[in-house]
């Protein structure tokens, strides 16, 4: 049984038909990949699992469980934390209340003392700027932020949104090591990214998202060497 | 290395017209004739003077201590330069007035106003004279930004002094009177203003006390151990001091004091219940008034002895008054759920409208009385004593605003506190995060309107009778202006917005009129100068300060 399946899902802002019938699996312990172009659809396939956005027709299956009666609030107790897009952490906040907060959903406080130790040896910066004002870190430091928070919530899926949005390539460089490493202490992860390069490195499989359709779907390395993909994604001729 | 500056005249240009055309403006709309009335110094100075000279006086110092760079001449020459400038708009004026009939477009160009500015002199001589005055101001100012600081402070903190119980003379002197007999009284007092001798007296007095802490402070140096023992004794002494003024402060200010201390009392009431929704969710609610309104009416109904009332006694009718409001604040979120900034004020202000106009409507007249009102609402009683005195009623007052205060104080500590911080920030984010948005947006509404609900039960016993027209849109942009004036999001700011903006008009009659405006001006120069507030909460400096901490963090990395 996969871990999570999304079934031929259609989702709507308002009149627009964002996604018209998303299938993807993800099997527990892989990390997968959606790649496609802006509006694409990538984002509103995982807002769709967080459950911000129900879908109107398909399913979302975790663990054989469909998502559809669950709010957004509610399925970050079944173990799935998101990395927002453009980091999306409180700005207003230090570094240890945004982690405080990623905590939220859980009350063993042992627990939560051990990922905060555990988070701050994945991101030294992080306990650096422990009682900084997170508005104030830098972009990458941000990146850092977000995905340490979202592990906070011991989460089994994490799903990333764009992390290597405008990070310098050496920084794009240690986010996927980053995320490499949380995937082999047993997170699996889904991962949306633009950079479809890096993310097809790191990635087992991948699924290639057009206006709001899976048009491709390959283990990553036939994905790299799929011409359409090397052509659209990869920028080779 | 000498470097000559070179005098730029912009600074003192641009200084001039701003001072000059406030000083102007304040005298063509009638404030300094209507100001010139309370005097500050018997025989001496008027307020309606210092409306005109503080503007320049404050600009010229800014000139002269900013933009001089320490250079003494040029310094002076700003200083008077300012000064010069900005008496122009009020010298042309009375030159004006002397040639054409300016009253009838306006009107508050008075005979009066004129004879003020000139010093009641002829017109070229006084508008010359006005030239001359503001001059010396701004000289004066000037001079005095060059004077080293350990003689600067004790000048200021004298003159702040003096012009602090100038003000309020009136209501010193009557407290003077009723404790220490008239007598005593005329020695302090010439009529209503502080006789000169004794302003004297006072400056001296700040002035020095100013400087013997100053020394103190800087002959004083204990060794750290010591120090944080006496914090501690010292943070206890200053709470028993804040326990005893509050306990005393009905005796010491009398009746029309206490009556003024208790409406701010039940606007703090009213700002900590708004600061929830506001500064602590981010819910911008313009109509708060509503609340207010359900439980002075709550309050009427249930203890009026007229034909309306059920004649309940006050306290088994408070309870069910805050519980009334809080539940409103529930039936107002849940519809409102789903909105955010501009359109959540926008229904919300209707729904303060909706409430007034309800409780005006006929449909409504044989339960709440329409526009005649509820009336004979009973104070409230205590072992049988009925606290008919604002001095007894401000305790009841005291007790709301402490329990409200607690509550707030800790609900910004829980994880409620934390959950409408997140919420506020990001409410995609704080719902991926697994806060439930419902109950977490529904809390802060009943929250807020309960404390607003407690505020309307207190103030339909205070004034025993209640009428529709008490439960204006007025009131809702009062309480907004003194939380964001006082610092949104911050407790103690609260108190400083409320004792800002409902306690001084109180105190100074004259502003009445021109309460409104001063309002205005207030908002405008706050949010120019000091967006955060008076008393900022951490959350909100942080927010404002971020790109300066940012510039500054960066700075650090680069070298």
């Amino acid at each position: 049984m996969p871990m999570l399946e999304l079934n031929d899902v259609h989702a709507y802002y308002g009149n627009i038909h964002a996604l018209k019938g998303i299938s993807i699996t993800v099997e527990e312990g892989e990390i997968v990949t959606l790649i496609g172009a802006n509006g694409a659809g990538k984002t509103t396939t995982l807002r769709t699992i967080t459950g911000l956005l129900k879908p109107r027709t398909g399913s979302v299956i975790l663990d054989g469980e469909d998502l559809a009666p669950y709010p957004a609030h509610k399925i970050v107790y079944k173990g799935v934390a998101m990395v927002p897009e453009g980091r999306g952490i409180f700005s207003k906040l230090t570094v240890r209340e945004n982690l405080d907060m990623g905590a939220f959903s859980r009350s063993d406080v042992d627990g939560i003392k051990q990922d905060l130790e555990r988070a701050y040896e994945l991101f030294p910066r992080l306990k650096e700027r422990e009682s900084q004002i997170s508005g104030t870190l830098s972009g990458g430091e941000q990146q850092m932020l977000a995905t340490a928070r979202a592990l906070m919530a011991r989460p089994r899926l994490m799903l990333m949104d764009e992390p290597s949005m405008g990070l310098a390539p050496v920084l794009v460089e240690s986010v996927f090591d980053i995320i490499q490493e949380i995937n082999k202490e047993g997170t699996t992860i889904l991962l949306v990214e633009q950079n479809a390069h890096m993310a097809l490195q790191i990635a087992q499989r991948g699924y290639v998202l057009q206006t709001g359709e899976i048009v491709l779907s390959d283990s990553a390395d036939g994905l790299r060497k799929d011409p359409m993909v090397q052509k659209a994604y990869l920028g080779m001729e | 290395m000498i470097t000559k500056q070179s005098i730029q005249l912009r600074t003192p240009l641009r200084f001039g017209i701003i001072a000059g055309v406030v000083s102007v403006c304040a005298s063509a709309i009638g404030l300094v004739v209507l100001f010139s009335e309370r005097e500050l110094i018997a025989g001496v100075i008027t307020m309606g003077q210092i409306l005109i000279f503080a503007p320049t006086a404050a600009l010229a110092y800014i000139a002269a201590r900013d933009h001089a760079e320490g250079q003494r001449g040029i310094a002076l020459l700003y200083g008077s330069l300012t000064g010069v400038i900005s008496g122009i708009p009020s010298a042309l004026l009375i030159l004006l007035a002397s040639a054409v009939n300016l009253r009838q477009f306006m009107p508050n160009v008075s005979p009066a106003l004129i004879e003020i500015l000139s010093f009641g002199l002829p017109p070229v001589a006084g508008s010359l004279a006005f030239l001359a005055a503001m001059t010396a101001v701004g000289l004066i100012a000037a001079s005095f930004s060059l004077l080293p600081s350990n003689i600067k402070r004790p000048i200021f903190n004298g003159l702040l002094w003096t012009f602090t119980i100038g003000l309020f003379s009136e209501n010193i002197s009557s407290r003077v009177r009723f404790f220490f007999g008239s007598e005593f009284n005329k020695l302090i007092f010439t009529g209503k203003a502080l006789d000169p001798f004794v302003a004297a007296l006072i400056f001296f007095l700040a002035a020095g006390l100013t400087v013997w802490q100053g020394r103190r402070q800087t002959t004083h140096t204990e060794p750290e151990g010591v120090s944080t023992s006496r914090k501690s004794r010292l943070r206890w002494m200053t709470y028993a001091g804040v326990v005893v003024t509050l306990l005393i402060l009905p005796l010491l200010l009398g009746s029309y004091l206490s009556e003024v201390l208790n409406n701010v009392g039940l606007f703090i009431l009213m700002g900590l219940g708004l600061n929830i929704v506001v500064g602590f969710a981010g819910l911008l609610d313009l109509g708060y008034v509503a609340f207010y309104a359900i439980g002075a009416y709550s309050m009427a109904v249930m203890t009026s002895q007229g034909p309306l009332g059920f004649g309940l006694s006050f306290w088994a009718a408070l309870p069910f008054c805050v519980l009334m409001a809080a539940f409103a604040g529930l039936m107002l979120g849940i519809p409102v759920l789903r909105m955010r900034g501009d359109y959540l004020a926008i229904v919300t202000l209707a729904f303060g409208e909706i409430i007034r106009i309800l409780v005006l409507s006929d449909l409504l007249k044989p339960v709440l009385g329409g526009a005649q009102g509820i009336l004979k609402i009973p104070k409230p009683e205590i072992f049988g004593l009925v606290l008919k005195q604002p001095e007894q009623f401000y305790f009841v007052i005291l007790a709301g605003v402490l329990i409200a205060w607690f509550v707030s104080w800790r609900l910004s500590k829980a994880r409620l506190g934390r959950q409408w911080l997140a919420m506020q920030e990001d409410e995609d984010v704080a719902e991926a995060m697994g806060i439930r948005l419902v109950t977490t947006k529904l809390l802060a509404f009943s929250f807020g309107a309960a404390f607003s609900g407690l505020a309307g039960a207190l103030l339909a016993s205070k004034l025993t009778s209640i009428f529709p027209h008490s439960f204006k849109l007025e009131i809702s942009i009062n309480v907004l202006v003194l939380i964001i004036i006082g610092g949104l999001g911050s407790l103690p700011g609260v108190v400083i917005g409320a004792l800002i903006l409902v306690g001084l008009p109180e105190l100074l009659r004259e502003f009445a009129e021109y309460r409104l405006l001063m309002y205005g001006l207030l908002m405008i120069v706050m949010m120019l100068a000091k967006p955060e507030g008076f008393w900022p909460s951490q959350i909100m400096k942080r927010e404002l300060h971020i790109d300066e901490e940012s510039e500054m963090l960066s700075a650090e990395a680069g070298d």
